[in-house]
């Protein structure tokens, strides 16, 4: 019996031991929507936290795309299994920020923390995408990126256009786009990713327009949709028109994944997509060489486009944890954010470099000399002062807004609907949308 | 009948029994579809904080919006042509290999495969060979003069995903007609031989009544699968574009409910999915086994 009580003080002594190492190391789950390269990237950034302290532990966890990982975050909120961290598209800001009691807000997290917390560090546009009506950043600003050009130099050479000059408007890409085809360059001359995001979006952006009330929805939950304007309307009428010749191709709903092999196979001349779809071009354009240059915009509506507006997603932490888990968020937020750290991100990526300070790591380092059109993004994001139409925009539920979107855009493709019923079409289902998440988070 | 009948003194043993089957009754089926039922009822945002009870808005809405009814008729649309196409196929191919004396079974076998395959791989490998920029289809259909363009095309994009789920199907159903087949025997077909009968009218006449009991019980079976099981399909596919001209009810159900977070619509929706898959059960037992001559 003496044996016996030996044998389980030795048990409950290992026991104590294992746990009290679990102990000392505080677990943060974080949950993230990065797949293949950039899902290495980012497991990169929570190793390199993990081996920089012993205190806490970053454990990432692929929960799918952006919707799927939001979902999945909701689901686990309702069911109190959230992570400490989720990562969430920007589409998804309007319905978190709603979320009041869902989220533990990034400002006062770190002050509570004791962590350094500067908003004045993070470039302009990041900060006024995220930030609430009282100026407060509610999330960890973590991938940033924006719409830019892509072209295929060699293409252009073989259709007769200078190699090194990109359109600068829509007007020269409609011609340029024309001769690639007529001299049998190409069979297309331009596609698009994410037409609701780059060609609705930021074309309002750009041309300084509303895209809904109330400051594009940053006012409040009683906002409308704007996007039907003459504008944009005319802007739809040109896709449909150059869609029908061929000048331009569709590639497909959401983020438009046939639009991508068009280019990389030689098929269209033009891409218009995320800064972040860099590394992707890069890599799969072996066989020719990019060109990279801002978005197009209409020299008759204006000759001093505006900002481009941001895509890509924040770290929200979420509320019902320790304490201590808090503050390994907090730290852990400090280590992302660093400009070593950030820089590095920024510059496997594409996607922005969030902070001013990771901005002039990458100058002085030579990165932007050295890599032609890697500022392209920086520069069009940050070109003159932005306006209340340019600073972004803030709706809830705005994913089924951006599905009505593309369902409207397919119906003026098939032709079934001019530009303006699409766009008047789009704007009445995306008001009746709106007014739900008014309705359900009064 | 009078059979012998063996009776338990204990009272609780029949229930213990049945016990385990009714526990994942209820945890599995009835408890998920009673919170979609209240749900139903309900405006929610999507982390629950905020619930208004709000009696059939949902419902009324659903079925003020012509989306919704769009995707009824599209449903309706998509489960006639599958089961139709996928049916007649399979009786075929069916009689086809019936009427092979040799290597029959290794025709069977061969036509048995797809039904092997997951119906999300199904949808990547359609996707594929019809994929407007990439696909093997289009390119051809390019050289016949066809332009080719689901992303776009609204009729398109429903014949494919028509084809795509019927495919899946076939090897299903022509296994039940092979079997149905052989059941039909000999001697009825031989005597109507004798009298003159050609392969046609004896197909029609004998062998295919002789069926029914087969063909109703896969019509039923069929529309099921069409109406429910084709969403890993859709969603491989088309994703229920090009505006909505895809969208059939269970995957219209997803979409609300998953990636637009609307949890009351949904969930309506699903109250919707629900009766519809009783009423069809219903018909199954009342109507379809009764008026079949076996």
């Amino acid at each position: 019996m003496k044996n016996l009580n030996g044998v389980a003080g030795l048990a409950a002594l290992s026991l104590m031991l294992s746990s009290s190492a679990a102990f000392a190391q505080t677990e943060i789950a974080w949950w993230h929507a990065m797949d293949a390269e950039l899902g290495q990237r980012l497991e990169a950034i929570a190793t390199g936290f993990n081996e920089s302290q012993s205190e806490f532990v970053v454990v990432p966890s692929y929960k799918g795309s952006y919707p799927e990982t939001l979902t999945a975050a909701i689901a686990a909120f309702r069911a109190n299994e959230q992570p400490a961290i989720v990562q969430v598209f920007e589409v998804g800001t309007g319905t978190m920020m709603a979320a009041k009691g869902a989220v533990n807000p990034v400002y006062s997290l770190m002050t509570e923390n004791g962590e350094a917390w500067d908003p004045s560090g993070f470039l302009a546009p990041v900060t006024g995408y995220y930030s609430d009506t009282d100026g407060n950043i509610l999330s960890m600003p973590f991938n940033s990126s924006t719409p830019i050009m892509y072209y295929n130099k060699d293409v252009f050479e073989k259709a007769g256009l200078d190699r090194e000059t990109p359109p600068k408007t829509w007007a020269e890409l409609e011609t340029m786009s024309r001769q690639i085809m007529e001299s049998g360059a190409a069979p297309c001359g331009f596609t698009s990713g994410w037409i609701s995001w780059v060609q609705l979006e930021n074309l309002s952006a750009i041309h300084d327009q509303p895209y809904g009330t109330l400051e594009n929805g940053f006012g409040g939950l009683g906002s409308e949709f704007t996007f039907n304007g003459e504008v944009q309307v005319k802007h739809w009428e040109n896709l449909k028109k150059w869609a029908d010749e061929g000048l331009f191709q569709y590639g497909g709903p959401v983020g438009g994944a046939d639009a991508p092999p068009k280019f990389y196979a030689q098929e269209c001349a033009i891409y218009m997509n995320s800064s972040a779809s860099r590394a992707g071009v890069v890599n799969n354009s072996k066989e020719f060489e990019v060109g990279f240059a801002p978005l197009p915009y209409y020299d008759d509506v204006t000759t001093e486009p505006k900002n481009s507006i941001i895509g890509g997603a924040t770290l929200w932490a979420l509320n019902g944890k320790d304490p201590e888990v808090y503050k390994g968020v907090a730290q852990f937020f400090t280590y992302l954010s660093s400009p070593e750290v950030q820089a590095d991100w920024h510059q496997a990526t594409g996607y922005l470099p969030i902070t001013n300070a990771a901005y002039e790591l990458g100058q002085e380092q030579g990165y932007y000399e050295a890599n032609p059109g890697s500022d392209i993004a920086i520069n069009q994001i940050t070109r003159g002062t932005p306006t209340a139409n340019s600073k972004g925009i803030r709706f809830g539920n705005l994913t089924q807004a951006r599905t009505v979107v593309d369902e409207e855009f397919e119906a003026l493709l098939a032709g079934n609907k001019t530009a303006q019923e699409a766009l008047d079409a789009a704007v009445e289902r995306g008001n009746q949308i709106l007014r739900d998440f008014e309705a359900a988070n009064q | 009948m009078q059979t012998k009948r063996t009776t338990f003194p204990n009272k609780l043993l029949p229930y213990a029994l049945l016990a385990p089957q009714l526990a994942v009754t209820l945890i599995f089926f009835i408890w998920p579809a009673a919170q979609a039922v209240k749900s139903s009822f309900e405006r929610e945002d999507p982390f629950g904080f905020k619930t208004t009870f709000i009696w059939f808005e949902n419902y009324s809405r659903l079925f003020a919006d012509p989306g919704y009814v769009n995707s009824l008729t599209k449903t309706a649309m998509f489960a006639v042509s599958v089961t139709l196409l996928s049916m007649t196929l399979s009786l075929i191919l069916a009689v086809a290999v019936s009427r092979v004396l040799r290597s029959n079974r290794a025709y069977t076998t061969l036509l048995v495969w797809p039904y092997a395959v997951a119906p999300v791989v199904v949808g990547i490998l359609w996707w594929f060979m019809f994929n407007p920029t990439i696909g093997i289809a289009p390119y051809l259909m390019r050289a016949a003069g066809i332009s080719w363009n689901h992303r776009v095309d609204g009729n398109q994009a429903m014949i494919f995903v028509i084809i795509a789920a019927s495919w899946k199907q076939i090897s299903y159903n022509f296994l039940f007609f092979v079997a149905g087949l052989q059941s039909v025997p000999q001697s009825l077909t031989e005597a109507a031989a004798i009298d003159g009968a050609g392969p046609f009218k004896r197909f029609w006449t004998i062998v295919f009544p002789l069926l029914s009991p087969t063909t109703f019980f896969l019509l039923i079976v069929n529309i099921n699968y069409a109406m429910f099981d084709t969403f890993g399909i859709i969603d491989a596919t088309t994703s229920g574009g090009p505006n909505q001209a895809t969208n059939i009810l269970v995957y219209k159900v997803y979409a609300d409910g998953f990636l637009g977070l609307n949890i009351g619509s949904s969930a309506a929706q699903s109250v919707v999915l629900m009766a519809i898959v009783i009423v069809l059960t219903a018909i199954q037992f009342r109507y379809v086994e009764r008026r079949v001559q076996y």
